[in-house]
């Protein structure tokens, strides 16, 4: 039976905006925005190809705290071009990484959450929003030394492209029900396999093979959560607490590589085939 | 995707600024800051093209018979309905009204 009180009770993270999930992470009364709207700091591409743009460009980056502890935040705004990042948005996001990086250099302990509802890079930015994105990822690999990386994708955009692979880079990635994490989108793969292979319209078939719940059970994210605001400030809260992996994932490519080789790509992939495959002996 | 300007006369500056809303489907951005007192001034970057009038008779219904605080205020529109827009400016009016 559906339990209405808690239903009523409950809090989704999915529903809120970026600049909503980056304050109701942080510690009550910490949240301080750095080149907030009101600078205007907007892409300059946009306007000159007919596209309106937004005054923060889809990036909200926070300072604060996270249970006592320094935290810089970027929160991505999904609603806004699907959240691709463009050469300012993805500056913004280098930019804080690097100075959290070099925060731990002076001896601040900033740790960083990054929040990722994204299709990647902003195809009418190009190659500065791919070269942006190739620093978030130097940034990442770089402040991960120091202290812990930790990415959240809540949903309902998803992870997709370059940043996918910014997710793979974070020390622990925590996702929902409702979020997907892959590199590729569906409807490119659908694109390029055809639709036999890959129906992009077939959203049960796509979560069962990018959804945060797959992802989980193969051992490709640290924490599966409900869309709950407390639960997952929780979460995240412990996973900062918790201090750098024994291992990274991303330094575990041998493993990875030597599972993959296992594969038998002749029928059909199901979901479980991939889970046993990513599990190894645990499944 | 047209940029657009109106100007309606108004009292004091408010002392808050305030952003409400986002630039995404069917939705919009208001940006309200203090402006230069007895001046109201909106732009407005819209993606829909040929809207001029529609946001003109918009503001001026809102601000019929009454003098508005003189603020700064900035758009931007992805398609948004009349109504929606109106609900984005009384959300944004109340939250300057609250500092």
């Amino acid at each position: 039976m559906t339990d209405s009180a808690e239903l009523l009770h409950k809090h989704s993270f999915v529903e809120l905006g970026a600049r909503q999930r980056a304050k109701a992470l942080l510690d009550a009364g910490t949240f301080r925005e750095l080149l907030d709207p009101f600078q205007r700091v907007m892409s300059p591409w946009l306007s000159r190809q007919g596209v309106v743009p937004q005054a923060d460009d889809g990036v909200v980056i926070a300072k604060g705290s996270i249970g006592g502890l320094p935290v810089v935040i970027a929160a991505i705004e999904g609603a806004f071009q699907g959240g691709s990042l463009g050469e300012v948005g993805g500056a913004k996001m280098a930019g804080a990484l690097e100075l959290a990086a070099e925060d731990n250099r002076n001896g601040v302990p900033t740790r960083a959450v990054l929040l990722l509802e994204t299709g990647g890079v902003r195809l009418q930015e190009a190659n500065l929003g791919l070269a942006a994105i190739a620093d978030i990822h130097a940034a990442i690999v770089d402040l991960r030394q120091y202290q812990p990386v930790v990415g959240v994708v809540a949903g309902s955009v998803g992870c997709f492209g370059g940043m996918s692979i910014a997710a793979g880079l974070c020390s622990y990635l925590l996702v929902t029900r409702e979020a997907r994490l892959g590199l590729n989108g569906p409807q490119v793969i659908e694109q390029e396999a055809g639709l036999e292979e890959y129906d992009s319209r077939d959203r049960p078939f796509i979560w069962s093979l990018t959804g945060g719940e797959q992802r989980f059970a193969s051992g490709l994210v640290d924490r599966y959560v409900a869309d709950d605001v407390a639960q997952i400030q929780q979460q995240v809260s412990e996973l900062l607490a918790q201090g750098l992996p024994k291992q990274q994932r991303s330094r575990q490519a041998e493993l990875y590589l030597q599972r993959l080789a296992r594969l038998d790509a002749a029928p059909q992939i199901e979901p479980a085939t991939v889970r046993d495959l990513y599990q190894g002996e645990r499944s | 995707m047209e940029t657009l300007s109106f100007e309606f006369p108004a009292g004091q500056p408010p002392r808050g600024r305030t952003l409400v809303g986002c630039v995404g489907s069917g939705d919009l951005e208001v940006l309200i800051e203090p402006g230069q007192a007895g001046k109201l001034t909106i732009q407005v970057q819209t993606s829909v093209n040929g809207s001029e009038q529609r946001w003109q008779h918009l503001f001026a219904r809102m601000f019929d018979g009454q003098t508005p605080p003189a603020m700064a205020i900035d758009i931007h529109d992805f398609g948004a309905t009349p109504g929606v827009v109106r609900l984005r400016l009384e959300q944004g009016f109340e939250e300057i009204g609250h500092d």
